[in-house]
């Protein structure tokens, strides 16, 4: 899947830059041509921009997904996540049937997705990369996706966000009589996704198509070669 | 009894909020909980590692080790993704793609302004912000494009981007039906955004 839309991507992109190479220009009395190469250099440009801009924004995380995996250990070696997963085991159980209880795994998917829910953008990532490891020591097939981390992914990019704090930043600068009012539709709009996503998740992981057995035959070799 | 315990201090915190729900206004209070949250996190946790007998300096550092890896290991990820997402937007078929949609978003009541920022809310997060603040800054922050973007901006995420660095983390390239259903939701959320958007202010 991913393959496709990632080639997909620049080809329509590259496509779309050469046909406007050529700088057709429609009127009543005719089609004009006027040929320029400005709309492939930007192309270049632009993906030499994101190139660097990806090297810097992962280095930039380090520092906070240091901070983050410090606290997150001690609240490991302390028990303290147990206790929390412990209290929201009813839900947590039915949402993610393949982490067992008490798994590591299940006390950082409820932190990472408790700091989605509250908007806490720069804790939420860390804490997912953590949950999204823990749950890979479950993992059979280390290449393959497992449901726990599809529903996990799913979940966290639709998550209910109860406080949009650099929507509400935004809007006040730009002068907004009343820059919260758009909470309350932010709420019921990731309900909304939220259940879409829980929903399409439940339906995808049954298809014959998304199953684990498809991808296991040609990943074989990369997987053997990446434990060495 | 030590689950017991567990249970009274749940419930207490649960109370807690509850009563200060009902004291303040809900948008007050949920401003107070996003400041003091982090704060928070960062003393009750070494609090009660300390109080647990864990050895809290050298267990931080411990963790804090890893975070220089996960990083290194997320940059081939994310480079593939911004090689995607760039040659789409710079080549202008974000553009081109936005103006075929128009006819079919207008007919939700979707303006064709706001297109673009939908569009580019999954492949980038600050691609999707800037164009929202252009859009505020251009028709108003209580307009009702200002208040559908701000809605919409909220209610979204960067699927490509969380997909590449999670997965990207821990090297799995199979990633099943993860980018479906997440792309769906974000529809979801998109089309939820707009209809709600209509219902209160429109």
């Amino acid at each position: 899947m991913i393959n496709v839309i990632w080639l997909a991507m620049i080809l329509i992109g590259v496509g779309v830059a050469a046909i406007r190479c050529l700088g057709i220009t429609v009127t009543p009395l005719g089609i004009y041509l006027a040929p320029t190469f400005e709309p492939l250099s930007q192309l270049t440009n632009g993906i030499f921009e994101y190139a660097k801009f990806a090297v810097e924004l992962a280095i930039g995380l380090v520092g906070i997904m240091a901070l983050w995996l410090g606290i997150m250990k001690i609240a490991e070696k302390s028990g303290l996540i147990k206790v929390i997963a412990r209290g929201l085991r009813p839900v947590m159980v039915r949402l993610f049937p393949d982490i067992p209880p008490e798994h590591p795994a299940m006390g950082s998917t409820i932190m990472a997705l408790s700091a989605t829910m509250l908007g806490l953008g720069n804790a939420s990532t860390p804490l997912g990369l953590k949950a999204f490891q823990d749950m890979q020591t479950l993992n059979k097939h280390k290449n393959i996706a497992t449901n726990a981390q599809c529903t996990f992914m799913a979940l966290s990019t639709s998550s209910v966000t109860i406080i949009p704090a650099t929507i509400i930043g935004i809007r006040s600068a730009a002068g907004s009589s009343n820059p919260t009012e758009i909470i309350a539709p932010v709420i019921v709009a990731t309900v909304v996704s939220t259940t879409v996503a829980l929903i399409m998740t439940k339906i995808l992981q049954r298809l014959p198509r998304f199953q684990v057995e498809n991808y296991i035959e040609e990943n074989e070799e990369e997987e053997s070669h990446e434990e060495s | 009894m030590k689950n017991l315990k567990g249970k009274i201090i749940l419930f207490a915190i649960l109370g807690l909020l509850i009563a200060c729900f009902a004291l303040f206004s809900f948008v007050s209070v949920m401003q107070v909980i996003s400041v003091l949250a982090i704060p928070l996190i960062i003393v009750i946790i070494p609090l009660y590692g300390h109080f647990k007998g864990v050895k809290v300096y050298e267990v931080f550092t411990d963790g804090a080790k890893e975070g220089f890896q996960v990083a290194l290991r997320i940059i081939p990820f994310l480079v593939a993704i911004f090689l995607a997402i760039s040659a789409f937007r710079s080549s202008g078929a974000m553009d081109l793609l936005s103006w075929i949609l128009s006819p079919i978003t207008s007919r939700i009541g979707m303006p064709g302004e706001v297109i673009p920022m939908a569009l580019m809310r999954p492949l980038s997060g600050s691609g999707a912000l800037g164009i929202m603040s252009e859009l505020i800054k251009t028709h108003g922050a209580d307009s009702y494009i200002g208040r559908l973007v701000s809605i919409m901006m909220g209610s979204t995420e960067t699927t490509f981007y969380i997909l590449a660095v999670y997965f990207g983390s821990i090297n799995v390239k199979q990633t099943r039906h993860a980018l479906p259903a997440a792309l769906t939701a974000d529809l979801a959320g998109i089309i939820a955004s707009v209809l709600i958007c209509q219902i209160i202010f429109g």
